[in-house]
């Protein structure tokens, strides 16, 4: 070989070393960012509402069956609030999650390569599309395809239509999710299933299901949290009427629906509505985050069973 | 077993099938009718005029041309503000952190806040940027939120991305006497680059369509001027103008909202459509 | 010829190939200054024991081959010589390991240095998803050179034998590449930065018998300027290609081991030990 001195070259380590030492520093402080954000969250929650609470006494706040935030004689009763919006979540679930499941069962057990590959972009489209469209869609298409229907009697504004289109919203999160869970599922388990001539049917009641189960569990769970956090949607859809009500036709305003119609109107900063938003904005986040350590919680299950 | 209930379980199998697929279908057939809304709704009032004249009280004189601007500004700035960071922090995850009790909190904690909703960013943004820090309902204080926003969504698609480089290479970069930098540079990053982009693409096209932290963040819906400062001027962007049309009764708003609706998604669309040519033209030479 | 160390490379070669027969090939390795020195070598994967107590002098200018069967610590021993094993969670290594007389896992060591100096050549080839080109350059470039790469990528394609194939397509992926010629860009890249060292870890196990042949003529030209230490399943390939050949196996505790070492015509036609006849000659393994 010729002779090119290229190793041992004096190439300066100690300012490489220092480089590299700046460099993980800086990547660190990077990764950081999310723990601060996530105290960052929590503290501007938690001071805020505590601002809110010197005013509002908790237990007032988490048992009252009265939210008037607007119109005198105020109230801060958040029980309303809480069940339209579990209300709403609820029927969204009864939609999304069976026509969810079995759309992950057919992608994953009965699609073929072809159609699958058709399929699955189609679903990820779905879910891109922004939740102020699906808002809009709620209003000019399902609320008057209600009306036209079953529901003759229906308002501008109802639980029910609000409560469709978050199903509509998050199906294709339980559809994915399921799929992954599915596709957990070793290979030896369906084998062996079909291998005994089981249908395909069969494979999946008897066998895919339940071992995917904590997988489901947590793909229904996390689209709950979803369902529970969505705004625009909702806003648009179920109004922001603060009733405590089961019934869906009724019109209501969810957790989020307060927090933006607190937002649009010229609240001054230091009013009581205005720290109200941040009391609800931290029972909402307490709710979504407990549901999404849940979800977390039961996918670590499924694959410590299976990985 | 009699054919009688060999031929009941194939029946079961088959309506089960036909069951599952029309769950399918249904997804199908929503896409379907929420384009076809769009399009007769709003396709009509997309024109010239729509596109650079302001909002108005009267829908036919109403444009997008301030919320257009807007929401160019935001996800601009978004996207130079996450990319670092997000990548940073996604090579600190997958290849500095190693397995400990600390790194194990930070990927807990990442992807958790990717479940946080969105509104709850708004209030934080609202609370940290517009008030604590003095930004204002400015352009960059709504940037800023909605990089926080998508930032744990860049750091997962990025380790995703990263992860998925064979060791082989990291192997082969050390064996050269590459520094655990040097080898991320000059071997990691170019072979995760496709999925790295991807990913960050994708996530900015969410950040195009977020309405709900941008009302707190004080995204006026009545904007008459192009913002030009993005630290000093009011702003509106696309999906809070839809919103404000949207919620009026009149058909004439419902329309201009359909309309910028589809202008909206036409956004979104060629985003991704960036997001498939990037990954297909950059992944040509890597098949591994 | 690299002009690196004129002093350190007398003719060894000649001393190595007269050496005494009759007792052990390790004291006789040893005694002609290796360029590697093994001593007392155990490697720990957490609290298991993957390698037990191994002593080994490696030759200059020769190849040695490392053989045994599957999970007997072959690759381990070798990954520890240029300290790849760092990267695995949990590995420990007892003993000491020497490379020109200094030790390798010493705290003063820079292991940076320790892989310019002691390449490596793997199982599977892993070219980078680059050009041919910027494959060869690639530490050159880690190493901040800016002049003479073109003569210094041709000329390491020229001495891994795979110049005439792609000097006329150097902009092309090395992917793009078959397998044993990929493999070879993989040798090129290794001794574009000049090596001492050349390990190479079962680097045929992936390649048709013509690549195979083609690496083992080539690993013969190298070690004019190499020292090479290769691991291989293959019995014909040590036989064929190595000077001395080192036979491990493993213990009841699943901990390798050597059983003999030597010349490799010694191994082959006259091993000492009973499990090296019965490994060699295919009843075992």
């Amino acid at each position: 070989m010729a002779g090119v001195s290229t190793a041992h070259r004096p190439d300066s380590a100690a300012t490489t070393r220092r480089g590299e030492a700046l460099i993980e520093f800086l990547l660190r402080a990077s990764a950081a960012i999310g723990i601060i954000t996530t105290v960052g969250i929590v503290t501007v929650l938690l001071v805020e509402a505590i601002f809110f609470f010197a005013e509002v006494s908790p237990v007032d706040f988490f048992t009252g069956t009265r939210w008037s935030a607007s119109i005198l004689p105020y109230a801060f009763g958040v029980i309303p609030l809480i069940t339209s919006t579990l209300m709403i979540a609820f029927i969204a679930l009864v939609l999304a999650v069976p026509l969810g499941v079995l759309a992950a069962v057919w992608m994953s057990e009965f699609a073929s390569q072809r159609v699958r590959s058709i399929i699955k972009p189609v679903l990820e489209i779905l879910a891109g599309i922004p939740t102020i469209v699906y808002g809009f869609f709620a209003i000019t298409v399902i609320t008057p395809l209600l009306k036209a229907t079953i529901l003759p009697d229906l308002g501008t504004f109802s639980a029910l239509s609000a409560g469709i289109v978050v199903g509509i919203l998050v199906l294709p999160l339980v559809a994915s999710l399921t799929e992954d869970a599915l596709r957990a599922v070793p290979r030896g388990l369906r084998e062996g299933s079909y291998a005994l001539g089981a249908t395909r049917w069969e494979t999946v009641r008897r066998v895919l299901l339940p071992a995917a189960l904590s997988g489901i569990a947590a793909a229904v769970i996390l689209a709950m949290s979803r369902a529970v956090g969505e705004t625009m949607a909702v806003v648009l859809a179920a109004g922001t009427n603060p009733q405590l009500t089961l019934n869906p036709t009724e019109s209501v305003q969810t957790m989020t629906a307060f927090i933006v119609q607190i937002s649009l109107g010229d609240t001054p900063t230091e009013s009581i509505q205005f720290k109200a938003l941040f009391a609800v904005g931290a029972t909402l986040f307490a709710i979504t985050f407990t549901l999404n350590l849940i979800s977390a919680w039961l996918v670590a299950r499924y694959r410590n069973v299976y990985e | 077993m009699s054919t009688q209930t060999t031929t009941r379980r194939k029946v079961a199998n088959a309506l089960f099938g036909l069951l599952a697929f029309l769950a399918i279908f249904a997804s199908l057939v929503t896409l379907v009718a929420l384009l076809f809304d769009v399009v007769v709704r709003g396709g009509s009032s997309v024109d010239l005029q729509f596109f650079t004249s302001a909002p108005s009280r009267i829908p036919a004189k109403a444009g997008i041309l301030p919320a257009l601007v807007g929401t160019l500004w935001v996800t601009t700035l978004v996207a130079i503000m996450t990319f670092p960071i997000g990548v940073a922090a996604a090579i600190y995850l997958e290849e500095y952190a190693g397995r400990g009790r600390w790194s194990r909190l930070l990927r807990i904690n990442i992807s958790n806040l990717a479940g946080v909703p969105s509104i709850v960013y708004g209030i934080f943004g609202l609370a940290l940027f517009v008030r604590l820090l003095g930004l204002g309902r400015t352009v960059f204080a709504a940037a800023l939120t909605l990089s926080l926003l998508i930032l744990p969504v860049v750091i997962i698609s990025s380790m995703e991305a990263i992860r998925a480089v064979p060791p082989s290479q990291r192997e082969a970069a050390y064996a050269l006497g590459a520094t655990r930098w040097q080898m991320v540079r000059r071997a990691l990053l170019p072979a995760a680059a496709p999925g790295i982009l991807t990913g960050i693409v994708l996530a900015v096209g969410r950040a195009v369509g977020e309405t709900a932290p941008l009302i707190l963040i004080g995204a006026v819906t009545f904007v008459t001027f192009v913002p030009v400062n993005p630290f000093e001027d009011k702003y509106t962007v696309l999906p809070i103008q839809i919103f404000n049309w949207a919620g009026r009764p009149q058909a004439a708003f419902q329309e201009i909202s359909a309309a910028a609706i589809l202008v909206l998604l036409v956004l979104m669309f060629l985003l991704n459509l960036v997001a498939v040519i990037l990954r297909a033209r950059l992944s040509r030479t890597i098949q591994w | 010829m690299n002009e690196r160390e004129p002093v350190t490379k007398p003719s060894v070669s000649q001393i190595g190939a007269s050496a005494p027969s009759g007792a052990t090939e390790a004291t006789s390795a040893s005694s002609i200054n290796p360029a590697l020195l093994l001593e007392n070598v155990s490697c720990w994967y957490g609290g298991f024991r993957a390698v037990r107590e191994v002593s080994l002098a490696i030759p200059r200018n020769k190849v040695t081959a490392l053989i045994g069967p599957s999970g007997c610590g072959k690759s381990t021993l070798l990954r520890s010589i240029n300290r790849m094993n760092d990267l695995v969670p949990g590995f420990r290594l007892e003993g000491e390991i020497a490379f020109e007389g200094t030790s390798v896992h010493s705290r003063a060591t820079d292991v940076i240095d320790l892989r310019r100096r002691v390449g490596m050549v793997f199982q599977k080839p892993n070219p980078f998803p680059k050009s041919i080109f910027e494959n060869v350059a690639f530490g050159l470039r880690l190493l901040g050179e800016t002049t003479g790469i073109d003569a210094l990528v041709e000329e390491s394609l020229r001495a891994a034998a795979l110049w005439d194939e792609v000097k006329d397509k150097l902009d092309q992926p090395g992917l793009s590449l078959s397998g044993g010629q990929q493999q070879r860009l993989c040798i090129a890249r290794a001794i574009a930065i000049r090596p001492e060292v050349i390990l190479m870890d079962e680097p045929c196990s992936a390649l048709d018998p013509k690549s195979t042949l083609q690496i083992e003529e080539l690993m013969r030209k190298l070690i004019r300027d190499y020292t090479i230490v290769i691991v291989t399943h293959n019995m014909q390939q040590a036989a064929r290609a190595s000077d001395y050949t080192v036979f491990l196996t493993m213990g009841d505790d699943r901990a390798g081991y050597v059983v003999e070492q030597g010349e490799t015509g010694k191994i082959f036609t006259a091993p000492q030990q009973q499990l090296t006849a019965d490994y060699v000659s295919g009843r075992f393994g």
